[in-house]
């Protein structure tokens, strides 16, 4: 007899989320399917409205990374006004975006997984969160929350607000930085680091107890996509796309970030709100990729600052040849780079031209279609506009960081689910393994829906028939 | 509904503003003189130097021997008067007025140009109004981006009109105008052509800075930029009617 155990929601991720297992005759796992739940038409609403509004609007998809869609939509204004922007304008947006990178991984590590890893994945679901931590190991939470704070104290500096800053415009950003912020921020980056160093130094010691979870956690053979720097190094906010192959072979590289349509294709299927993007060369679904900071250290020659790059080395040494193939190892890409987020931070903020007051190019709508492609920290995020001769959106097009990763979570809960989950004697701690394999990759459901909220979960288990069989709940 | 100019000899009476005693001419109005011995009353199609509209009912207060609530912008002091302007139901009324507002277009403060300097905004702050009772509409209106510089978008309007009377009777071009009725109301150019048709418009940006909202505001702005300045208005004004 055939059943389904669905996992809804799915909890310590941001967004809405269900999951579904579809159990054989003997209670193995046949098929698993991650949904997304929510609708929100961005896509659809922003049509009619003035491609200027655009930045504030699409960075309301999320409320954890907005800086991602507001650096991604400005980029796609900047194309629209066919402007290059003042050298300092890229600076201190690169250091918005990389503050956002720092906040948005240390909630991931810290608030939303550290409780799996430190607690276990069996262990009582009422104390497996930030709090359990806290009671577990003070010092680890203390870290992860003043390690978001300065993360989050950052884009406020510059922004003037921590969530939704609107100081990045079209053509630059509307305020240049002053010798006050700049020494305030810098003299937060020493104590960053030292949190930074002392918890990658601490998992690090600690990844070799997850050799289980570690090869069947999206232990995947999937491309990787991510933007690189001209060189071939980590790059957050421009350059170039490359994609490598399962074995580490560059299949595509150089790819002018206007003309991802050439190798990006997007797919949709009825049982999830989510697309489906793949590697149009190689079909749906054939074409799966994963993109993220496992993606993007996979995909790099070389990180380009000291700390990461001696992190990046050890990072490869998680597998014997070839990239990092486990998804569970994006925990330790994110700590890579954080590492990397802090360096650049410092180094952006030393530089010489920092305080520069030029830092907005002024200009009205110039070419009819723009696209902005920059590296969220759950991926790549691409925006892409159609604005008509008075600067009206005609048509947008939003590929999410968290839906790159579609095809990934779908293979990664399937095949966790195939090594934990015992139809026969269903118990929670399988099938908050299937939600880990989820948080690995620290989805926003709210983005990827271009919805947010928690609610306690519920897990059941019907019949063919639709009867409930076996009920969990949680919360 | 432009009030008659003030007359050379006028009588002075006096009232009682919220148990004030104040002294005016008699050919002023309530808010007039409420504004003048530093009452607030809220107000949002009256603006000191255009003629008087009394559309949004905003400035509603109470005068005693009457049930009636009446618009302050439009109403003459009498010898006598007792005016409330701030009792527990003109505060319902008023916050009730900024709701329906509010559910009648679409106003999303957080990605507006004008957000952190717009009247409603403000207004809504000052009346407590966290939540909007009334079902939103979610109508769909149009924006007109034709005009070289500026742009209009129906959405943020709420047909105070003061565009419609500042090109009128400032800049005498007299561009904009209102047409339909209910929901489909809304102020026009030119006979309803796009504004970046309109041989009328100069041009001149006064309907701009005398937007409460962000209805009308300048192109190449981005959220929260858009700041508005009313300070030619007076003199303007003055100078018009020849004072």
């Amino acid at each position: 007899m055939s059943r389904t155990i669905s996992i809804e929601p799915v909890t310590r991720i941001e967004g809405h989320a269900r999951i579904t297992l579809q159990l054989g005759d003997s209670g193995q796992v046949e098929d698993a399917r991650f949904h997304l739940t929510q609708f929100r038409g961005f896509e659809k609403f922003c049509e009619g409205r003035p491609y200027r509004e655009m930045p504030a609007l699409t960075a309301r998809t999320c409320g954890i990374c907005p800086v991602s869609h507001l650096i991604a939509s400005n980029k796609a204004c900047d194309d629209l006004l066919s402007v290059k922007i003042p050298p300092t304008a890229q600076k201190l947006r690169r250091v918005m975006n990389l503050a956002q990178l720092v906040q948005s991984h240390a909630l991931s590590f810290f608030h939303l997984s550290s409780p799996d890893l430190l607690l276990g994945w069996d262990s009582d679901p009422a104390t497996r969160n930030i709090f359990g931590v806290m009671r577990q190991d003070p010092e680890l939470a203390r870290d992860g929350i003043r390690l978001r704070q300065i993360g989050q104290t950052i884009i406020e500096t510059l922004g003037g607000k921590k969530i939704h800053p609107t100081w990045v415009v079209p053509g630059g950003v509307n305020e240049p930085l002053s010798q006050d912020k700049r020494t305030a921020m810098l003299g937060l980056i020493p104590e960053a680091m030292d949190i930074a160093k002392r918890t990658y130094q601490f998992y690090k010691g600690l990844v070799p107890r997850f050799r289980d979870e570690a090869s069947h956690f999206g232990n995947l053979p999937t491309m990787f996509l991510s933007l690189v720097t001209p060189k071939g190094n980590l790059e957050h906010y421009d350059g170039y796309l490359r994609i490598k192959d399962a074995r580490g072979r560059i299949v595509e590289d150089m790819i002018p970030t206007d003309e991802y349509e050439r190798v990006i294709g997007e797919a949709v299927e009825d049982f999830t709100y989510m697309k489906f993007p793949y590697y149009k060369p190689m079909g749906y679904p054939k074409g799966i990729y994963r993109v993220g900071p496992l993606a993007r250290l996979n995909n790099v020659d070389a990180c380009g600052t000291p700390y990461a790059d001696v992190a990046l080395a050890e990072f490869r040494m998680l597998q014997e040849s070839g990239p990092v193939a486990s998804s569970f190892h994006y925990h330790y890409a994110r700590l890579v780079e954080i590492i990397f987020g802090l360096e650049t931070i410092e180094r952006l903020l030393k530089a010489p031209d920092i305080l520069d007051t030029r830092v907005r190019a002024r200009a009205r709508g110039n070419r009819s279609e723009g696209i902005g492609v920059a590296e969220a920290p759950r991926g790549t995020l691409i925006h892409h506009y159609r604005i008509d001769d008075d600067g009206l959106m005609t048509w947008m097009n939003l590929i999410i960081a968290t839906g790159h990763n579609n095809l990934a979570m779908n293979q990664g809960i399937r095949q966790v689910a195939e090594a934990y989950v015992d139809g026969n004697q269903l118990q929670e701690g399988m099938l908050n393994r299937v939600e880990a394999v989820i948080r690995c990759f620290d989805p926003c459901l709210s983005c990827a829906s271009h919805a947010f909220g928690q609610m306690p979960l519920v897990i059941e288990l019907r019949d063919p028939a639709g009867q409930i069989l076996d009920r969990l709940q949680r919360g | 509904m432009p009030l008659p100019a003030p007359q050379p000899q006028v009588r002075v009476v006096t009232l009682k503003i919220d148990g004030q005693d104040v002294s005016a001419r008699e050919d002023e109005t309530i808010i007039e003189v409420a504004r003048e011995n530093r009452v607030p009353i809220p107000s949002l199609c009256y603006l000191e130097g255009l003629s008087v509209w009394g559309a949004c009912r905003l400035c509603v207060v109470e005068i005693a021997g009457t049930d009636r609530l009446l618009a302050a912008c439009s109403t003459r002091v009498t010898e006598g008067m007792q005016v409330i302007t701030n009792s527990e139901r003109l505060q319902r009324y008023r916050r009730t007025i900024v709701e329906l507002l509010f559910a009648e277009r679409n106003h999303v403060c957080s990605v507006c140009v004008s957000n952190g300097h717009c009247e409603l905004q403000t207004l809504a702050q000052r009346c407590g109004v966290d939540h909007v009772k009334v079902p939103y509409r979610h109508a769909r209106y149009e924006v007109d981006s034709s005009h070289d510089l500026f742009r209009l978008d129906h959405n943020r309007c709420v047909l105070c009109t003061r565009c419609v009377r500042v090109c009128d009777e400032i800049e005498g071009a007299h561009t904009w105008d209102v047409m339909g009725r209910g929901t489909d109301c809304r102020v026009i150019t030119d006979l309803a052509r796009p504004w970046g048709d309109s041989g009328s418009c100069t041009s001149c940006g006064k309907c701009v800075q005398v937007c409460p909202t962000g209805a009308l505001v300048r192109h190449g702005t981005s959220v929260g930029e858009m700041t508005k300045d009313l300070k030619f208005l007076p003199y303007l004004s003055r100078r018009r009617h020849g004072q």
